[in-house]
C-alpha cells in the first residue's frame, strides 16, 4: 500500500514528462517543416538528425518511464501500447486516411468538388477504352500468376533432379532477372521489341526474323498480342522468385513418402500430383497470390513500354493517367476502389492460410 | 528485482537539448542582417533591396541541353542581384507540377509548356497574378497583344512568356535538294507534288516519329493543328478549341484527309506507320541526316535542333535546314501554330518578383537565343542576337504570319489535349484511318462540358 502512494505522484510526473516530451517534438517538427523559417538547409539537417532520432528515442523513454510506474500488473499492456501507438498512427494517417478519402473522391466529379454518385463507375464500366483497360487487367491476373507458377513448379522439380552443383547454377540464372526493376526490364525489352525505320536493325526480335528472311515486326502495336509480350516481361522477372520457394518447398517433401509411393507402384507423374503438390500447397498459394498482387500493381511494365497505347492499359496505369495525366480524379480513385475491392479477398484468404500454417 | 533507474538528470538532458533546438530555430530567424551590399542593389529587377542570398525554385519540363542554356541565361541575374535560380527539369513536368501545388510544396516559379494546365492552376487560386507586380504598362511595353491574351485567364495575368516554339516548319535535307533542283514548295500542292517527284527519284519523302511516352500523340495533333489553320481558318480553330466546334465536324475530317494523304501513303513515310507510332520523336530529324538520306522532309518544331546528332551544328553545316510548311487555301493566308512557355510564379517573395522581372525582358533569353534552338517573345529581345539567319528566320516567320495560334491540344482540356485526342490520334494512325468516324465521335464524348 505504502509502495503505491509514493508511486502515484511519480507516475503523474512520468506522464507530466510524456506530453512535455510530445509537445516539444511537434513543436520541433512544425519548426524543421516549414520551409520559410528561415533556418539554414545545414543546420536544419542536423536538426532533422536530432529531433528525429533523439526524439524517438525520448519518446519511447518516457512512455516507458509512465508504464514502469503504473504498477506490476499494468506494465505489459501500457508499453505493448506505447510501441504499437506510432505503428498505428503511422498506418492511420497513411494508409487509412488515404484509402478513405480515394473512395469518397471516387464519388466526386474531376475535379473533387461535386458529388456524382456512381457516375464514375459507370464510366469504368461503359467507357470503350476502359472495358479495354479492365479486359487487359484480367487478362494479366489470369495468364501471369499460373505461367509464372507453372513454370517456376517445372523447373523447380526439373532442376531436383540435377546434380547439386549444376543445380545451384541453373537456379542462379532463373532466379536472376528478379534483380532488375521492372522500369530496367522495360527499358531491356523495349530493345528487344524495337523495329528500326531505316538503317541497321537492332531489336534483338527482328534482327532474328530478318535473318531468318522474314520482315521486320513493330511488336508493340500489334493488338491485341502486344499484352503478351508485356506479360513476357513480367514471367521472365517473376519466374526466378516461384521457383526458388516451390524448390525448397519441394526439398522439404520427406523421400519417405516418394519411396513408400513408389513401392505401392505410383509413377513420378502421379507422384507429382497425388504427392508433391499437395505437400507444397501452401507454398504455392503463396507464390500464386504474391505474383497476383505483383501484377495487379503492373504499372511501371506498361508505363515504360507502351503508356497505355495501343490498347495495353491496365488498371493501375490507367489510374495514373486519369489522375495525373488528365487529371480527372474522379475516375482515377474509381479505377483506385476497383482494384482495392478486387484485393480484399485475396488479402483474406491469404491471412486465413498463414493462420492456418500457423506463421 | 532491481529497481529501475528514475534518474531527473537524465531526462532535464534530453528536454533541455529538445529545448535548446528548439530556440535554437526560432534564433535562425534572428540572424543579424547583413548590411545592403551596393553590388547588388543597383539592378533594375529588386527595386533596390538587397536579395543576394535568396533562392528562386523553377520547375520546368524542359531538361538535358535545354536545361543547361536556361542556367547560362540566368547567369546575368544571378550576378546583378545575389539571388540564386535553382532550376529543375522533370520530363513528367505535367504530374508533378498539379501534385506539388496540390500537396503545399509548389515550386517558386513554374514553366508550363501548356497553358491549359496553367489555366486549371491558375483558377484554383495557386498562381500569382503579374500584372499587380509590374504593371500593365510595362507589360505592354514588353509583350504584343497576342501573347498578352495568351497569358490572361478570367482577369489574372498568370505568368510571363518566355520562349516561343514555332511549329509550323518542315526540315529538310539541303544536300539532295540541291544535287536534285527540288524547289522549296510554296503552297501544299506543291508540297505533294515534290514529294510526289521524290518518290519517283527512288526517295522517302517523309520521317515523321511520334513516339514520346506517355505523351505519345502530340506529334500527330500538332500536324491536324497545323492543317486546320489552314483549311478551317483560324476563327473555326478558336471554335475548336473551345469545344463549340466538334471533332466529328466536317472541318476535323477535311483537316484528316490531308492528313491521311501523307501519313497512310507507305511510298511517303520512312517505316509506315510503324515507325511513326514507335520510333522517339527526337530520332525523326535522324532519318535526315543519314548518309545517304533515309527520308528528305520532317515536319516539326524549331525545338527539333536540339535533338539533332550534334545538337543543330547540322544547319551551320550546310546538311539540313527547313521551310515554312505552305498553306493550303489562299483565302486563309499564312498561318503559324506555335506554342510558348510562359513562366508563372507560385510564391510571392521579394526575389520571385525580382526573377519574374527578370524573365520579362529580352536580355533574360539572350544566351540561349545566343546558343541557339530559341526564339524570344519579349518586344526588347534583339534580332541580332540570333546566331544564324537560319536562327532569326523564326523570328521573322512569326513576324509574317498572318495569324499566329497556340497549340490547340495544349488549350484544350487535359482530358481531351493531354488525353483522348492523344490516344485517339495514336488509336486513329495504328489502325491506318479505318476507324476514324468512332474516334472522332469518342473524343467528342470525352469533351467535358
Amino acid at each position: 500500500m505504502v509502495a503505491q502512494e509514493t508511486r502515484l505522484p511519480k507516475l503523474l510526473l512520468s506522464i507530466v514528462i510524456l506530453l512535455v516530451v510530445l509537445g516539444v517534438l511537434i513543436l520541433a517538427f512544425a519548426a524543421i517543416g516549414n520551409k520559410d523559417s528561415g533556418i539554414p538547409t545545414a543546420v536544419n539537417a542536423v536538426l532533422v538528425l536530432i529531433v528525429g532520432i533523439g526524439g524517438i528515442w525520448a519518446f519511447y523513454w518516457s512512455g516507458n518511464n509512465v508504464a514502469e510506474q503504473s504498477g506490476e500488473q499494468n506494465r505489459n499492456k501500457v508499453v505493448a501500447y506505447f510501441y504499437v501507438f506510432p505503428a498505428i498512427f503511422i498506418l492511420g494517417v497513411y494508409l487509412v486516411y488515404p484509402a478513405v478519402r480515394t473512395i469518397i473522391l471516387s464519388f466526386f466529379d474531376r475535379t473533387g468538388d461535386s458529388f456524382v454518385g456512381l457516375q464514375n463507375y459507370a464510366f469504368l464500366f461503359s467507357n470503350p477504352k476502359m472495358l479495354v483497360t479492365l479486359r487487359n487487367t484480367l487478362l494479366w491476373v489470369l495468364v501471369v500468376p499460373s505461367v509464372t507458377v507453372s513454370l517456376g513448379l517445372v523447373i523447380a522439380v526439373l532442376v531436383d533432379k540435377l546434380h547439386p552443383t549444376t543445380e545451384k547454377i541453373v537456379k542462379a540464372f532463373i532466379f536472376l532477372p528478379m534483380a532488375i526493376s521492372f522500369v530496367g526490364a522495360g527499358v531491356i525489352f523495349r530493345f528487344v521489341y524495337y523495329k528500326a525505320p531505316f538503317g541497321n536493325e537492332i531489336g534483338i526480335l527482328n534482327a532474328l526474323r530478318l535473318s531468318m528472311g522474314n520482315e521486320a515486326i513493330a511488336w508493340l502495336i500489334q493488338e491485341p498480342w502486344n499484352n503478351f509480350l508485356l506479360m513476357i516481361i513480367m514471367i521472365w522477372l517473376q519466374t526466378g522468385f516461384c521457383m526458388v520457394i516451390l524448390s525448397s518447398a519441394i526439398k522439404n517433401v520427406p523421400s519417405e513418402l516418394d519411396e513408400a509411393a513408389t513401392i505401392d507402384g505410383a509413377g513420378p507423374v502421379r507422384i507429382f500430383f497425388q504427392i508433391t503438390i499437395p505437400y507444397i500447397k501452401n507454398s504455392l498459394i503463396m507464390v500464386s497470390t504474391t505474383v497476383l498482387f505483383l501484377v495487379l500493381k503492373a504499372f511501371d511494365i506498361v508505363f515504360v513500354m507502351t503508356s497505355g497505347d495501343y490498347n495495353t492499359d491496365v488498371v493501375a496505369s490507367a489510374m495514373y493517367d486519369q489522375t495525373f495525366q488528365q487529371g480527372n480524379y474522379g475516375v482515377g480513385s474509381a479505377l483506385a476502389v476497383l482494384l482495392f475491392i478486387f484485393v480484399v479477398p485475396f488479402v483474406i484468404q491469404n491471412i486465413r492460410n498463414m493462420r492456418e500454417s500457423g506463421v | 528485482m532491481p529497481k529501475r533507474k528514475w534518474s531527473l538528470p537524465t531526462m532535464a538532458v534530453v528536454i533541455a537539448i529538445l529545448m535548446v533546438s528548439l530556440v535554437w530555430t526560432g534564433c535562425g530567424q534572428q540572424e543579424p542582417e547583413e548590411a545592403a551590399n551596393p553590388e547588388y542593389t543597383s539592378n533594375p529587377y529588386t527595386d533596390g533591396e538587397d536579395l543576394s542570398g535568396t533562392t528562386v525554385n523553377i520547375f520546368g519540363a524542359f531538361v538535358d541541353v535545354d536545361a543547361e542554356r536556361f542556367e547560362a541565361s540566368m547567369i546575368p541575374f544571378e550576378e546583378a542581384t545575389g539571388i540564386d535560380i535553382v532550376y529543375e527539369g522533370s520530363g513528367d513536368f505535367e504530374t508533378l507540377v498539379r501534385v506539388r501545388a496540390e500537396g503545399g510544396d509548389p515550386p517558386d516559379i513554374a514553366v508550363f509548356p501548356q497553358p491549359g494546365l496553367m489555366a486549371d492552376l491558375t483558377r484554383q487560386g495557386y498562381i500569382e497574378d503579374v500584372s499587380g507586380w509590374l504593371g500593365m504598362d510595362y507589360l505592354q511595353q514588353q509583350y504584343s497583344d497576342a501573347w498578352l491574351d495568351l497569358s490572361l485567364v478570367d482577369d489574372i495575368y498568370a505568368g510571363v512568356w518566355y520562349r516561343a516554339n514555332l511549329k509550323s516548319l518542315v526540315w529538310y535535307n539541303v544536300p539532295v535538294f540541291e544535287d536534285e533542283g527540288y524547289e522549296i514548295p510554296e503552297t501544299w500542292d506543291e508540297l505533294i507534288a515534290l514529294s510526289d517527284q521524290m518518290v519517283a527519284d527512288g526517295y522517302f519523302p517523309w520521317s515523321i516519329t511520334m513516339e514520346s511516352s506517355g505523351a505519345t500523340g502530340w506529334v500527330a495533333t500538332d500536324w491536324v493543328e497545323d492543317i486546320m489553320l489552314r483549311t478551317a481558318g483560324a476563327e473555326a480553330y478558336d471554335a475548336w478549341v473551345a469545344g463549340d466546334l466538334p471533332f466529328n465536324s466536317p472541318e476535323v475530317n477535311e483537316a484528316l484527309d490531308y492528313l491521311d494523304e501523307i501519313f497512310f501513303n507507305e511510298d511517303y513515310v520512312v517505316g509506315g506507320t510503324d515507325a511513326i507510332l514507335t520510333v522517339p520523336f527526337g530520332d525523326g530529324p535522324n532519318a535526315l541526316l543519314q548518309d545517304p538520306p533515309a527520308a528528305l522532309m520532317h515536319r516539326q518544331a524549331n525545338f527539333i535542333t536540339g535533338f539533332f546528332p550534334e545538337g543543330g551544328a547540322e544547319i551551320e553545316q550546310g546538311m539540313i535546314d527547313y521551310f515554312y510548311l505552305p498553306p493550303i487555301k489562299e483565302e486563309l493566308g499564312s498561318p503559324v501554330l506555335g506554342a510558348g512557355d510562359i513562366y508563372s510564379p507560385m510564391a510571392d517573395r521579394p526575389e520571385v518578383r525580382a526573377a519574374i522581372r527578370f524573365l520579362s525582358t529580352g536580355l533574360s533569353t539572350k544566351a540561349w537565343v545566343e546558343a541557339g534552338g530559341f526564339v524570344a517573345v519579349q518586344n526588347d529581345a534583339s534580332l541580332d542576337w540570333y546566331p544564324s539567319q537560319v536562327e532569326r528566320g523564326y523570328a521573322e516567320i512569326i513576324l509574317a504570319a498572318d495569324t499566329f495560334r497556340f497549340d490547340a491540344s495544349d488549350l484544350m482540356p487535359g482530358a481531351v489535349g493531354a488525353g483522348t485526342f492523344w490516344t485517339g490520334m495514336v488509336d486513329y494512325i495504328n489502325g491506318k484511318g479505318a476507324n476514324r468516324g468512332a474516334i472522332l465521335d469518342s473524343i467528342d464524348e470525352s469533351f467535358p462540358q
